[in-house]
């Protein structure tokens, strides 16, 4: 077959065909796996509901959205009835992969006591040590780091919350201390 | 059938595209942490390479030479969204781990160094081979890359340790490590070849 030579009328004519046909293609595929996405999403919150509780029955899953390097992530972290936190999973990130991308790992490795965060009990005030506070960062991704402890500090707010509004009224006043201490973090970050 | 060969081997040794070509150096540097982020990579390009290299083969006589190169970059794009949607979808394990680079292909000008280089001006049977071959050999560039900085940055490879991470430099994992260890394994490598 002859090659089309580039006249205005083949060049238009090529490109909105092109176009059409990859618009197509994605339309078709999008819908296609919209159902099997979606699925995928929901088992892996159910999973990750299951892990962070880590078999205790009375405990409470809180899900958080933050901003973090790369975009905005979701972490699923799981609180006992004292605020101790019993694990947490990365349910979406877009953070650098290979350094960012750690924090999957990072705050639950129990063999370094300075980054691990399992079974320490919530404050709403964590923080990495360069912002004076007692969590190592992970190596290269501060910004990383700030955002994942903002996640969790910002979860324990929303945990202290629906504990005030069920529990004593002492707790709810704890609660609104820690709200403020959390939105102080938060302008922080911002401001990197 | 020795020109399908060449061009197979073409891709993987004497037009290498991280070592000969040095194409492609933003997801190069910025994936090869460790040993198995640099297969990933290598391995999800590959694959979209080969796709893109066997349409764009197939359209090259529809495409008028002046939008050639929009054109190509919308079947690219295509296909690097089509496999992360049907990844996501269909294989939600390995999505786990390749998720973050599919959108990095894009990117790539290898992909699109091929498409004009080659597939505009080939058939579709050489076109696959020299994506299969150019894949490979961008894989196994990273691979290798990926090990050396792994190794050199935390003491194991492929998540094996070899010896403990405290004699780590972990520069190697880090940006100035990775121009470091690709510059010398370039040395290395061009000078085996011409000899």
């Amino acid at each position: 077959m002859e090659k089309l030579q580039s006249s205005f009328k083949n060049m238009v004519l090529s490109l909105v065909i092109i176009s059409m046909v990859a618009a197509g293609a994605l339309a078709g595929v999008y819908l296609l796996t919209l159902k099997n996405i979606e699925a995928q999403k929901i088992a892996k919150q159910e999973a990750a509901k299951q892990a962070v509780l880590a078999g205790h029955e009375d405990g409470t899953a809180i899900e958080v959205a933050v901003d973090g390097f790369g975009g905005p992530f979701r972490v699923m972290v799981g609180f006992d009835a004292e605020g101790t936190i019993l694990g947490y999973e990365i349910l979406e990130h877009q953070e650098t992969p290979g350094l960012g991308s750690h924090m999957e790992h990072w705050f639950k490795n129990a063999d370094k006591p300075g980054q691990n965060i399992i079974g320490r009990k919530a404050t709403g005030a964590f923080a990495v040590s360069k912002d004076g506070g007692d969590v190592d960062a992970i190596t290269a991704a501060t910004i990383s780091s700030r955002a994942f402890l903002q996640a969790i500090n910002k979860a324990y707010a929303e945990f202290k919350g629906t504990e005030a509004t069920t529990g004593a009224s002492q707790l709810k006043n704890e609660g609104v201390k820690d709200e403020g201490v959390n939105e102080q973090t938060e302008t922080e970050v911002s401001h990197e | 059938m020795s020109n399908g060969l060449k061009t197979l081997t073409n891709g993987i040794l004497k037009e290498n595209p991280t070592f000969v070509l040095v194409l492609g150096m933003c997801p190069t540097l910025a994936t090869t942490t460790s040993a198995i982020n640099g297969m990933s990579m290598g391995l999800a390009t590959m694959f979209v390479l080969i796709c893109s290299n066997v349409v764009i083969s197939l359209l090259k006589n529809l495409i008028p030479d002046k939008v050639r190169i929009p054109a190509f970059i919308v079947v690219i794009a295509t296909f690097v969204t089509l496999v992360q949607l049907l990844m996501q979808a269909y294989l939600p394990a390995i999505y786990d781990v390749l998720g973050l680079f599919i959108p990095l292909i894009v990117v790539n000008c290898i992909v699109l160094g091929r498409a004009e280089a080659f597939a505009a001006k080939n058939s579709v049977g050489l076109s696959a081979l020299d994506g299969i071959g150019m894949g490979l050999g961008f894989t196994l560039a990273l691979t290798l890359l990926g090990a050396v900085r792994e190794l050199l940055g935390t003491g194991s490879c492929f998540g094996l340790t070899v010896f403990p991470d405290n004699y780590g430099a972990l520069v190697f994992v880090l940006a100035p490590g990775a121009f470091i260890a690709l510059a010398y394994l370039m040395v290395i490598i061009n000078k085996i070849q011409n000899k």
